[in-house]
């Protein structure tokens, strides 16, 4: 971190969130490290929620009574501070989705029916990574299936960092979309993709980022980021589930053909045919989630008053505690980067020949709530030649003493596992 | 509850010393299984020897639970008829499906009952029944081609 900024008051930040005061199995205090997965909800996200249920709710767009006003200006609004916390030039970029995967989706499908200029197709070369999530691998075969197009990728090294070596021969001519993950979800590394944008430039390829593990943790400017789409969702990031947002360069948006059909996205519509609205809305067909975003709203409130350089020095601070306790732990092989350089609280670790489900379940059992499994990218973890990993996973409201209830809690399954 | 109880001794003896581990010749049918959501998976084969269950052997990696249920299949169902064989997987299955609220009969499940505890844990449920949905088929399997 090159700038200084005043540490988190974590202990007040905690108190936000009531969740994080429940026990499990009888009196044990919750340690929830599996925000990778999900995050908690602070109280003020929470309050937002029931209080637009209480007081405004009505459909959007479509009604001129005083309801349907407020319920329109909430859910516009939740757009204007998602457009604002990822400086984003025009709150008509910010398309609201169901989550990352969808965001994702909408790009590669309307990718193979877009016009000349940017459709994929028969011969055309699509560029992910191998430390993908699913959700940024699985849209890409069925593109490939429906086009005929060719899947390339990017390796990544036995440290958990992209091997970019290769760059200039995974990225040719042929490439028309590059989409790569900014921040892994089963690494942590944070990758550099100012040099990948950089060079889908020069062959005029187009850049999607799945930006769903560090948008929640660090700021992050589109604007300045260089790529054509950012897709992020709004339950890792302290909102509710069930949105999700596709940030997309707007000549793109507006020259690219829409994804769902229905209500909301049409200009006209004819028993012949119909015309389509301008974005964001072409993209949001049907009754969108307007709760969700109110709640993504002030989620985004929430984070920009505690300051996300704020929140990313935290977290550094954290990556390098649990680094160095796990690294202390006999038995323990972290899988990702072993520095807390480019990298998130995210850690990623296999713990002797304990199978991480029952590492997982052993560590439930004391209070500490962490994801095991493959955390849908399988490739990458059968690319460290292991079948599954156990991954701790931290936010604003974690602390180092958790850190070391994880650590304690690793003792008790290898008293249990011998 | 208590985390012991499904983290019961007979369970880690199964998984730290499987019974009847390995693939092995001669046999009629194989079965893969995988539960996707975890990657854990076994390969288990079975021979049938006049309507009684010959050999059972089998291969896999997972977690305790997936490892030891098998281990613990091999005992149950080794020498037994068919018919006998599918009873006890039933009452295997009713056991852990059950939420917790079926009682086993240890005459039936012998060291099988270890998994009881495993039956509250919902998430794991399918880790117990990963090598018994192997030997179901593979038994499917040597009955469709005798049909």
């Amino acid at each position: 971190m090159t700038t200084t900024v005043a540490p988190l008051d974590v202990e007040t930040i905690r108190k936000d969130f009531p969740i994080l005061s429940r026990t499990v199995h009888g009196d044990r205090p919750l340690v929830y490290l599996d925000n990778a997965a999900t995050s908690q909800k602070p109280r003020q996200v929470l309050d937002a929620i029931v209080r637009y249920y209480e007081t405004s709710n009505a459909n959007v767009h479509r009604g001129v009574h005083s309801l349907a006003e407020e319920a329109t200006a909430l859910y516009e609004g939740a757009r204007d501070k998602v457009a604002a916390f990822v400086n984003a030039p025009s709150r008509d970029e910010v398309v609201f989705t169901k989550n990352s995967s969808e965001a994702m989706n909408l790009v590669a499908r309307v990718l193979g029916e877009a016009g000349p200029g940017y459709r994929v197709g028969a011969g055309d070369e699509i560029v992910i990574t191998e430390m993908e999530h699913h959700s940024n691998i699985v849209p890409w075969h069925q593109l490939a299936e429906r086009t005929g197009a060719t899947l390339k990728w990017f390796r990544i090294t036995d440290e958990g960092r992209l091997d970019l070596s290769d760059l200039d021969s995974v990225i040719t001519e042929r490439t028309k979309i590059v989409s790569m993950v900014h921040v892994s979800n089963l690494l942590g590394t944070i990758n550099p993709v100012e040099r990948v944008i950089a060079r889908a430039r020069e062959v005029g390829a187009l850049v999607l980022l799945d930006a769903s593990q560090s948008v929640p943790h660090m700021p992050v400017d589109v604007a300045a980021l260089g790529a054509d789409f950012v897709a992020f969702t709004g339950h890792k990031m302290l909102g509710p589930t069930g949105i999700g947002v596709l940030w997309g360069r707007l000549p793109l948006l507006q020259e690219l053909p829409p994804f769902l059909g229905g209500g909301e996205m049409i200009a006209a519509v004819t028993m012949e045919r119909s015309t389509y609205a301008e974005p964001p809305h072409k993209f949001e067909a049907g009754t969108p989630p307007i709760a969700e975003a109110v709640g993504l709203g002030a989620a985004v409130d929430y984070l920009t008053a505690v300051g996300m350089p704020a929140i990313a020095a935290h977290e550094h601070g954290l990556t390098e505690y649990v680094l160095e306790a796990l690294s202390s732990v006999e038995g323990v092989r972290i899988v990702g980067p072993p520095t807390a350089q480019d990298r998130v609280a995210e850690v990623s670790f296999t713990f002797g020949d304990i199978h991480p489900h029952d590492v997982g379940q052993l560590l439930d059992a004391q209070g500490v709530a962490v994801r095991v499994g493959h955390h849908c990218a399988r490739p990458a973890v059968l690319r460290y030649g292991i079948p599954a990993t156990t991954r701790a996973s931290f936010y604003l409201y974690n602390t180092r003493a958790e850190v070391d209830a994880l650590v304690a809690g690793l003792a008790q399954v290898r008293k249990v596992f011998g | 509850m208590n985390i012991e109880s499904m983290y019961q001794e007979i369970i880690l003896d199964h998984y730290k010393n499987p019974h009847g581990r390995g693939l092995r010749d001669p046999y009629d049918a194989e079965s893969f299984q995988v539960n996707p959501t975890c990657g854990d998976e076994v390969t288990l084969r079975v021979a049938v020897e006049q309507d009684r269950i010959g050999d059972v052997s089998y291969e896999g990696q997972g977690c305790s639970i997936s490892q030891a249920s098998t281990s613990v299949l091999t005992d149950l169902v080794t020498g037994r008829s068919v018919d006998e064989a599918l009873t006890t997987m039933d009452a295997f299955v009713e056991m852990v499906q059950g939420r917790g609220k079926v009682e086993p009969d240890e005459d039936v499940l012998e060291d099988g009952v270890a998994f009881a505890g495993v039956a509250k844990y919902p998430a794991r449920v399918k880790c117990a029944l990963l090598g018994w949905m192997a030997f179901k088929d593979a038994v499917s399997r040597v009955e469709g081609a005798a049909r």
